[in-house]
């Protein structure tokens, strides 16, 4: 799986919606996310790319979308755009 | 280090429970306790000021452990809900238990301002002799304030709460404690001087779940202590499901975190105190056993603060 996918099937596992979001479309507005949700989501996109996302960028706007989560995970990714 | 020698509380008695304030909010009343794991909160009359609570917490705390008044050296009042920009409610508090003329200082801090007065009274203990910390809110004014946010006004309650702290002579030794500040997010979680509470509930979370096991791995891990050695965790009660997770964080059973959370919602600063207060009257802790306060509010302030059960019976 690429890293897209990978960070969609955590989705999944977190949201427990069949449903896949656009890229683009916010996760929280759309109701894939909650506050804790979130939380949880950044410890399993931690565990699932071997990452540490510092305190300093744990704002809800970097996990808003897809898209948004892609990047996020590509800042503390090694290799990440070979995904 | 100093030592606890007593904990005390106010509760107003106005209950308002979620049925009621489901109506004035126009939601459902399950919906409420969904989401915030608060079945009813108290609300303070209009002459149950922020002084009031707290000088009627401070009597409550000296009453039990035989400590009279003239006997405190300094008072500490955290409150974000203080009725006026100045004076704070502490010197006024100091009067109203009877003890005019000695030290009263203001922490203006939300949440955490409790634990911060602890730790700075087990540090002025020493000098200035019995320190009454007291921590009350009327946090009821700003969660109804209009424009009225539903998602905030269910979360809030009002009260106070209180603790002696004494160079030694306590039932809990203060053994260490951590503290940290950072207002990068100042403006996620505030109180402005009108309006309601502004909240970026999803900020305060993340940040909270975060910081919290940290910060108590932290006081724990510098006494090579772990957290399954801990008897107790006193949290600040701001909302059952993020409790339940530091607890899940730490390793650690839910059944050790005390919480009054249904009974009494998020009293800000004065949580903590309110629930040790009542936690104390039935706590089976043995000596020595390690006790772990911890909180985390609007600022961001957090922080962690251990103690334990007093080897020796003192008096």
């Amino acid at each position: 799986m690429n890293k897209r996918e990978r960070i969609t099937a955590i989705l999944g596992r977190i949201s427990n919606k069949r449903t896949e979001p656009d890229p683009e479309e916010s996760l929280f507005d759309a109701g894939y996310l909650d506050s804790f949700a979130l939380t949880d989501m950044v410890a399993e996109l931690e565990k699932e790319f071997q990452i540490r996302i510092p305190d300093s960028e744990l704002n809800p706007r970097r996990f808003e979308s897809i898209a948004r989560i892609e990047e996020t995970v590509g800042k503390y990714a090694a290799g990440a755009h070979a995904a | 280090m100093a030592s606890v020698i007593s904990f005390g509380r106010y509760l107003p008695e106005r209950v308002l429970g979620n049925e009621e304030l489901a109506r004035r909010l126009g939601r459902d009343p399950a919906w409420i306790e969904s989401m915030s794991g608060i079945a009813e909160r108290r609300i303070a009359e209009a002459d149950e000021t922020v002084s009031v609570m707290a000088a009627r917490a401070a009597e409550d705390c000296l009453r039990p452990c035989g400590v009279q008044a003239p006997d405190v050296g300094m008072v500490i009042v955290a409150s974000g809900t203080s009725e006026r920009r100045f004076p704070g409610p502490a010197a006024e508090v100091a009067a109203a238990i009877g003890i005019p003329g000695v030290p009263a200082i203001d922490l203006p801090m939300a949440s955490a301002g409790s634990l911060f007065a602890v730790a700075m009274a087990s540090r002025l203990a020493p000098s200035v002799g019995r320190v009454l910390v007291i921590s009350a809110e009327r946090m009821s004014a700003p969660a109804f304030a209009e424009p009225l946010n539903p998602d905030v006004a269910i979360l809030f309650g009002d009260g106070a709460g209180a603790c002696l702290i004494g160079e030694s002579g306590g039932a809990l030794e203060i053994v260490d404690y951590v503290l940290h500040s950072d207002g990068t997010w100042a403006k996620d979680l505030r109180l402005e001087f009108t309006g309601p509470v502004q909240m970026n509930g999803r900020a305060v979370i993340m940040q909270a779940s975060r910081k919290v096991p940290a910060v108590i791995g932290e006081v724990l891990s510098r006494n090579d202590i772990i957290a399954q050695d801990v008897r107790y965790f006193l949290m600040h009660q701001a909302n059952q499901n993020l409790i339940d997770r530091v607890a899940k964080v730490l390793g650690v059973g839910s059944d050790r975190f005390p919480s009054n959370i249904r009974r009494y919602g998020n009293t800000s600063s004065a949580s903590m105190l309110i629930a040790a207060s009542e936690w104390i009257e039935t706590a089976d802790l043995r000596p020595g056993d390690p006790v772990c306060f911890a909180v985390f509010g609007a600022g961001f302030h957090w922080g962690a603060l251990l103690a334990r059960k007093a080897l020796a019976r003192q008096t």
